[in-house]
């Protein structure tokens, strides 16, 4: 008998939870649709405020991707730590090669292989186009050398400036040069550039907070009738809250799609003039455009801005409200 | 249902509102709620309406002691209740329809249920297929008509009315009047404030006269003839 109860309550129970939830997603729903016709009912206010936030999230974006384009571009390359030993003109294949593995048993270096001089005519004819020419010229000018791959892992720049200097005190040696120098110095400046996205991003943000903070702002004071109203027939704060948040919502959401196709926009207009660029260096080179995990991002990012600058706004001025 | 017990209200700018107030309504009463302006009417209904809190004493409303009430328990009380308003503060850019089904919409009924009971309360206040037309294409009498519409639709069990027929002629108050009746028939409990004496004349009900924040008088009906 007792127990018979307890489950009929237990259902009741759960029906009214069910019933909740429902209303719950019924007001959700509600709040949604009104809050962007809310907008819709102005649609040049909408308009302007959306084009600002799109152009200040556009910004931050396109130069978050213009520096993932290089980035890619320099990541394609070899950015090993490969040093080139130039030998003397003196030094035979013979002492070369012995040099070679005397080198390769040294624990800083993972890797040492000797090109010998006429290898390095031969790769040269091939490449240089210079073939002819060289053909012509009874010695052969190039010296012997030796490329050494040091061990990466256990090397900071300090210790592999110390090994260059070491290598350069060799009898054998003429000079010494490590090749990648200017793509470590590329890679710097797109390190600092990516510093520089972020600060610049988070400046944008602030920027994006403040103006949907705003744009709310004026549009809680327009709606005050309709919240005092509201109040008065039993809505809940957070009635009152939702639809404002949704106005957020849709102000995020909206900027970051017009972001989106700014940006895209702006990279197809620089992707032709990049395929001539590249096509004259025989190379080919693809604008990378938004990832899917990127747009995620950007919505996430823009929507969250804009809930967060209603809600900043709402929970003072509702209170507001209420004292008066 | 409804209880007064030696309720004060001082403002902190403005003296004292209401002093020392005691009284109680019974189940489906209709009372009046007399007094010149400034005489603390406003006062004592924004009281059980929860827009204001009394500075001292208790009153209790359906067993709750709104004095201990939470901030965020305010809007169930404000369901219990049916406002209405002298200006009928309706909302303009709204049609009728969405001005009536507001108290609905805020509570979360579905749509059908909201559409269902309109409808019925349309009928009630004699408002049927005006559900469309924006408030401003009314006459006065029927803007108020839609204010009560939207303050007994959420069955409310107690009506609060202030100054309801102040901007109606006589003719267009015993109309509304005549609808208070209606519901106090179903067992709503009215409370309504006014100053038209000629009007409380007229209905041989309750009266509760305040006179600068005091309760001077309290007729009940058989008192009066």
């Amino acid at each position: 008998m007792k127990q018979s109860g307890v489950k009929t309550n237990n259902f009741h129970q759960k029906e009214y939870l069910g019933r909740k939830i429902k209303a719950y997603g019924v007001l959700h729903a509600q709040a949604l649709i009104s809050s962007l016709g809310r907008l819709i009912r102005n649609p040049v206010n909408f308009a302007m405020t959306a084009t600002v936030l799109a152009v200040a999230l556009a910004l931050a974006a396109g130069f978050f991707l213009l520096v993932a384009n290089v980035q890619q571009f320099t990541g394609a390359l070899d950015d090993s730590n490969q040093i080139s030993i130039f030998l003397q003109q003196h030094v035979t294949e013979q002492q070369g090669l012995k040099l070679t593995r005397k080198l390769s048993e040294n624990t800083n270096i993972s890797q040492a292989s000797f090109i010998s001089k006429h290898q390095a005519l031969d790769e040269f004819k091939q490449y240089s186009g210079f073939g002819e020419v060289l053909e012509v010229m009874d010695d052969n000018p190039l010296p012997h050398v030796i490329q050494v791959l040091p061990e990466s892992i256990s090397l900071d720049d300090n210790s592999i400036n110390e090994l260059i200097i070491n290598l350069k005190k060799l009898p054998e040696v003429d000079f010494v040069q490590m090749d990648m120098v200017w793509l470590k110095r590329l890679q710097a400046m797109i390190q600092l550039a990516n510093r520089g996205v972020l600060i610049l991003s988070v400046v944008l943000a602030l920027g994006i907070l403040f103006i949907t903070g705003n744009t709310i702002r004026l549009e809680l004071q327009n709606s005050r009738d309709e919240i005092q109203i509201a109040q008065l027939v039993g809505a809940t704060p957070g009635f009152i809250r939702r639809p404002f948040l949704y106005c957020g919502f849709w102000y995020g959401f909206i900027a970051a799609a017009v972001a989106w196709v700014l940006v895209s926009l702006m990279l197809l207009l620089i992707q032709q003039p990049l395929d001539q660029l590249t096509g004259l260096y025989e190379g080919q080179f693809r604008v990378r455009f938004f990832s899917v995990k990127e747009t995620m991002m950007l919505l996430m990012i823009s929507i969250g801005l804009g809930v967060t600058g209603a809600w900043i706004v709402l929970h003072r001025q509702i209170q507001q409200l209420k004292s008066e | 249902m409804l209880k007064f017990d030696r309720v004060f209200k001082r403002y902190p700018e403005g003296g004292d509102a209401l002093i020392d107030i005691s009284f109680q309504l019974q189940k489906a009463e209709m009372v009046f709620l007399t007094g010149h302006s400034g005489a603390g009417k406003s006062t004592l209904l924004k009281l059980i309406a929860m827009m204001e809190r009394c500075t001292r004493g208790q009153l209790v409303f359906e067993g709750q002691n709104l004095n201990h009430l939470k901030e965020k328990q305010i809007p169930f009380v404000r369901r219990q209740l049916g406002l209405i308003f002298q200006d009928y503060k309706l909302l303009y850019n709204r049609t009728v329809f969405d001005n009536i089904a507001l108290p609905l919409v805020v509570s979360g009924f579905g749509y059908q249920e909201i559409v269902r009971r309109v409808r019925a309360v349309l009928e009630q206040v004699g408002l049927s297929g005006k559900e469309k037309k924006y408030p401003l294409a009314l006459s006065g009498g029927e803007q108020q008509r839609v204010g009560i519409a939207r303050a007994v639709i959420n069955k409310p069990k107690l009506i609060l009315a202030d100054e309801p027929t102040g901007n109606l002629d006589p003719e267009l108050s015993d109309e509304i009047m005549s609808l208070f009746g209606r519901f106090q028939q179903v067992g709503v409990t009215i409370l309504i404030a006014s100053h038209d004496y000629a009007l409380v004349e007229k209905f041989h009900t309750r009266v509760l006269h305040l006179d600068h924040g005091r309760l001077v008088e309290d007729w009940h009906e058989t008192e009066r003839s």
